[in-house]
């Protein structure tokens, strides 16, 4: 009973249970369809490559872990969202697609540039947006959703002017290989699992995740007792726009082209439900990055799930909206607290009996 | 302070960039201007100079058999508009007779109302929409029935009375749905079918009628299932994403139906990561609609084993009724452009043109 109360009470008891609860609909599924009850989670190697449902879940939910780091950051140092990095994404992508083939050029299947060269220039380029954001929010005190507007327009379009309108193909194996498999595993997993790796040491092995937190909970407090706050909240921005850059290289890497249309799209919005299904307050102060990375995956867990089910893609928006509807409405507080309250009475009752 | 001054530079870069980027974005709205003043010059110039007449020749007598139309394009997204611009550009040229107005309108529905109304005011003889957004065109299109000047809406459609503008004219999607139905009827011959469908957006009409046609078919042919019909967003990635599941949801279908060819694109990468063979020589038979020059190139390798086009080449359609109306005729209220279909080297159909290098060169797009 101890036990089971410490699991409950520790930080990331939620996100993952809600994540687990997302995947139960597909056992039970299963059940009822007559399938094996765990055929979802079965993984195998077919065809030289890692197989399954929960390999499709970690690879297709890369970008938005990548984009969720860079979220929770921003969310938690300026109390405010960065949406306009889906449309970074895309012109991430656009530039480095624009280097690679030259301009004007649809389909190459050699580079114009080394590889390095694009792709430096398309995280370079999404670094400056990051800057842009976080110098209009950091300096300029500008609300961020108004700043972040700003790209979030500008962006898709400036990628679309450097692709000349058109899907820019690069068909060469190399830029392949980081939205395809290295080895058995799909590339894109692993440059996720690095990115949070390095997002979690750095945020482990130095201050900056208290400095973060703290200018979050109050900026002219931390001003005070001695942070430069505009600066942590212009890195903070950097950092989401560096993390849009490299999730816009993935997406743009898994099609080998640069779809400026579509690359990206919506994908703002996912990578805020990202951080909010963490169980991160959206108001700023502070934050579990854990939280936000399984928050990503659970909604990548949803759309795959509703894949798996078949449910029509005309619905499809609404399950969704229900099983995250539910979700937050189990990490709330008031909720929260009722099961607290059932709890303690309990334990009254147990003590008088 | 220094830091300060870099940022402040950053700045006024990325404000730079921007407005660099609006200055281009807003040359095709920018640029209508220029066709529309040429024109204006022009007719003005030539009678003057071939009848001796008085240069401010009054204009619908002068410019006798010089046909003035205008054309409102969505803009220039895709290759597939492109091709259809660039059709009417040459097919309403000046050695037809004709006198194009070409207006870029960049996908923004309030530039092409104004443009329309542009048209209206030149006097125009002929007004080609082709409609950014289906809602809002009753009012400029009684301005322009007031006017006297006939409208053909051409590609997409408006929501408004079919009174109010003269002829509507596009591609039958429910027909393209149909032709791939058939000719799987064909190739088949017979055997059983499995199929997947990867839908494009939920509730676009290219969608609604791709759907509706294939399904016309699917009812036909008491052996066919359809397995399941995800939508793929019209994109690579969602073709891909969608043919993931597929592929483990289901381990017996043989057709694959995408609902355009970027959507086959994303789903052949997943069949070959799966390590499942498709096309002519394979276990799974792709179809796949648009037709475009890439998706053609895998029609002609045999990799799509169908490709039903929705043809851009429309500017000979709308000819032909800009020419009924000069000579009176009547038209009807709707034109079909005419659709054709694709299929890999070494197969024969009845509904469907098989592929060639000639073919691919042959393509306007």
């Amino acid at each position: 009973m101890d036990k089971l109360k410490k699991i409950t009470k520790m930080k990331l008891f939620l996100p993952v249970f809600s994540m687990i609860l997302v995947m139960m609909i597909n056992v039970v599924y299963d059940i009822a369809s007559g399938n094996p009850p765990f055929g979802f989670f079965s993984i195998s190697i077919t065809n030289g490559i890692l197989y399954g449902r929960l390999i499709d879940i970690l690879n297709r939910g890369s970008e938005v872990a990548i984009l969720a780091i860079g979220m929770t950051l921003v969310v938690s140092a300026s109390a405010g969202t960065d949406i306009s990095v889906g449309s970074v994404m895309s012109l991430s992508g656009g530039m480095c697609c624009m280097l690679l083939a030259g301009y004007g050029v649809t389909n190459v299947s050699n580079y114009a540039v080394p590889l390095w060269v694009g792709m430096l220039a398309g995280i370079a380029i999404a670094c400056v947006c990051g800057l842009f954001n976080g110098f209009l929010v950091a300096y300029m005190n500008i609300q961020p959703m108004v700043a972040t507007l700003i790209l979030w327009s500008a962006g898709r379009a400036i990628g679309l002017l450097l692709c000349n309108s058109n899907i820019v193909y690069v068909r060469v194996p190399s830029f392949q290989f980081f939205g395809g498999y290295c080895g058995i595993i799909p590339t894109p997993i692993i440059i996720a699992a690095i990115c949070v790796a390095v997002a979690s040491i750095v945020l482990k092995s130095t201050a900056l995740g208290t400095y973060i937190q703290s200018v979050g909970i109050n900026k002219k407090a931390s001003r005070i007792s001695g942070f430069n706050s505009a600066k942590i909240i212009l890195l903070c921005y950097v950092i989401c726009g560096l993390c849009a850059g490299i999730a816009g290289l993935v997406a743009t890497c898994r099609i080998y082209s640069a779809d400026t249309n579509n690359i990206g799209l919506n994908m703002e919005l996912d990578a805020i439900l990202a951080v909010a299904l963490g169980g991160n307050s959206l108001g700023g102060g502070k934050f579990n990055l854990a939280g936000s990375i399984i928050g990503a995956y659970t909604i990548q867990a949803i759309t795959t799930t509703l894949y798996a089910l078949g449910v029509s893609s005309a619905q499809a928006p609404v399950f969704k909206a229900i099983v995250v509807i539910l979700i937050v409405v189990i990490q709330s507080q008031p909720v929260k607290d009722y099961f607290k309250k059932l709890s303690a009475k309990k334990a009254v009752a147990k003590e008088v009996a | 302070m220094k830091k300060k001054l870099v940022g402040v530079l950053m700045c006024v870069a990325m404000t730079a960039t921007m407005l660099a980027g609006c200055g281009n974005s807003s040359a095709p709205a920018a640029a209508p201007a220029e066709p529309a003043a040429a024109p204006a010059e022009q007719p003005a110039a030539a009678p003057a100079e071939t009848q001796a007449a008085p240069a401010q020749a009054e204009a619908p007598e002068a410019s006798g058999d010089v046909v003035k139309v205008g054309f409102a394009q969505v803009g220039h997204e895709s290759d597939w508009r492109a091709a259809n611009t660039k059709n009417y550009q040459d097919t309403f040229s000046a050695a037809n007779g004709y006198e194009l107005s070409f207006v870029d309108c960049d996908n923004d529905h309030a530039v092409q109302i104004e443009t329309v109304r542009g048209f209206i005011e030149q006097e125009l003889d002929y007004i080609c929409i082709a409609p950014i957004q289906s809602a809002g065109w009753d009012t400029v299109l009684q301005e322009a029935q007031d006017a006297g000047i006939p409208v053909l809406i051409v590609d997409r459609a408006v929501d408004a009375d079919a009174s109010l503008y003269t002829t509507a004219l596009g591609c039958d999607m429910v027909a393209e749905g149909e032709t791939a139905g058939n000719w799987l009827a064909e190739y088949l011959d017979g055997e059983d079918a499995n199929i997947l469908v990867i839908e494009g957006s939920v509730g676009a009409s290219a969608t609604l009628g791709r759907t509706e046609g294939f399904n016309n078919i699917v009812a036909q042919n008491s052996n066919w299932t359809v397995l399941d019909s995800q939508s793929g967003d019209f994109t690579q990635a969602g073709g891909q994403e969608v043919m993931e599941s597929f592929i483990k949801s289901y381990s017996d279908f043989n057709v694959v139906v995408c609902q355009n060819d970027n959507e086959a694109y994303g789903a052949m990468d997943a069949m070959d990561a799966a390590g499942i063979t498709y096309g002519v020589d394979g276990d799974v038979i792709i179809i796949s609609f648009d037709a475009t020059h890439d998706g053609l190139q895998y029609t002609l390798d045999g990799k799509i084993t169908c490709n039903v086009e929705c043809n851009p080449l429309q500017a000979g359609f709308a000819e032909g009724v800009v020419k009924k109306l000069e000579a009176g005729e009547a038209v009807d209220a709707w034109t079909l452009v005419e659709d054709e279909a694709f299929v890999a080297p070494g197969i024969d159909s009845d509904y469907a043109v098989t592929m060639s290098q000639e073919v691919l060169d042959g393509r306007a797009y």
